[in-house]
């Protein structure tokens, strides 16, 4: 193996996080809440509960003469601004980086049709990061358990943006949650919004989001149903009374 | 981005319950169809065993981590085992961190791996 094929295979190895066993948060980006983060494991779609889904959305980006680096690069920085009101993304200091992580503060709808009110705090691991893609994998605890891949990439002449999540609920709650309570509708329509507003970052407009979705494993994994013991709904319910009081205490 | 030229798969057939896939190249996203197609080789009826070689891998991302993840529940929906080597040491550490290892049986050796088959 020549030198610069050997740096060449470093380089491209840098682009994945490092061997983690549980997550350790260094510091909390200013305004998030470390909940549900420290000290979990992360999930693979092996070890959630719910049917396995592939889902793909893309949206095409005509007339942008950004290459998919330049595209990725500012996806990268405005990961969070990107993201449908009431999503919430705090990324570390380092920003969209192997290992780093990205915290999250969400909602849930408490019944399908009714706005989403159920605080979820909790956060992801960036998997891997490339120029031109990268991969976030989710905690113990977290709605699904799996990677979620964001991509732009040229197809014949045309440039596309890509979110591919693979992922199963975690839990028999969150299964019950995507299934009857308009979880994947909000969870599509989240990605949805996000392809388009980085699509309308620049200067897309009037492009439809495609969406695919292949079951690749329909059973439900009833050893993986402990996993409720972790979920981040429930205990961001019972820890949001006493983050919102100390908040009142530290105001004064 | 890579393109599907820059992998290649190659079945052996072992014996009646156990296959190889010798691996060449990058496993990413575009790796999807030469995979599936090579595991459609090397499965039968009898197989119970599918064996990943890695030694002549380049570069795997994260879509090619997610193609394995499809291929074993493939295997496991025909009660087949899927087991690897040929492994370097920084891939094994991904399979660790993405947890593949804990479904997918990692060996140093084709012979390791052929034993456990057994």
């Amino acid at each position: 193996m020549t030198s610069s094929s050997s740096e060449d295979e470093k380089s491209r190895e840098k682009s994945w996080a490092g061997p983690v066993s549980r997550l350790s948060v260094r510091e909390t980006p200013a305004g998030a809440i470390n909940l549900n983060v420290e000290g979990r494991q992360v999930m693979s779609p092996l070890q959630g509960f719910g049917p396995l889904w592939q889902k793909t959305y893309r949206i095409r980006l005509p007339g942008v003469t950004a290459t998919p680096a330049e595209i990725m690069k500012v996806w990268k920085e405005r990961f969070p601004a990107f993201q449908p009101p009431g999503n919430r993304f705090y990324p570390s200091v380092a920003g969209v980086e192997p290992g780093e992580i990205i915290f999250i503060e969400s909602a849930v709808s408490p019944r399908p049709g009714v706005l989403p009110g159920i605080p979820v705090a909790s956060g992801v691991m960036v998997l891997y990061a490339d120029d031109e893609s990268f991969t976030v994998m989710t905690p113990q605890g977290f709605p699904e358990s799996g990677w979620n891949t964001f991509s732009v990439y040229s197809q014949e002449g045309e440039t596309w943006a890509q979110v591919q999540s693979m992922c199963r609920a975690t839990d028999p709650i969150f299964e019950f949650g995507f299934r009857f309570m308009g979880g994947s509708r909000f969870q599509e329509e989240t990605w949805q919004y996000v392809l388009t507003s980085l699509a309308a970052h620049f200067k897309v407009t009037g492009e439809r989001v495609q969406m695919t979705r292949v079951c690749v494993d329909p059973k439900l994994q009833w050893s993986q149903a402990r996993n409720v013991w972790h979920n981040a709904m429930i205990r961001s319910m019972l820890y949001m009374p006493f983050h919102l009081a100390r908040k009142v205490v530290k105001g004064r | 981005m890579s393109s599907a030229k820059e992998v290649s798969m190659n079945v052996r057939k072992v014996n009646e319950k156990a296959s190889i896939i010798d691996i060449h190249g990058e496993v990413t996203g575009f790796a999807e169809n030469a995979l599936m197609d090579a595991y459609t080789e090397a499965a039968n009826s009898d197989t119970r065993t599918i064996i990943l070689n890695f030694n002549d891998l380049v570069y795997m991302n994260s879509s090619g981590i997610g193609l394995l993840v499809t291929l074993l529940i493939r295997t496991q929906r025909q009660k087949q085992s899927l087991l690897a080597y040929g492994l370097s040491e920084h891939y094994q550490q991904i399979f660790e961190l993405t947890r593949l290892n804990e479904a997918i049986g990692i060996y140093d050796s084709e012979a390791a791996a052929l034993a456990a088959a057994e």
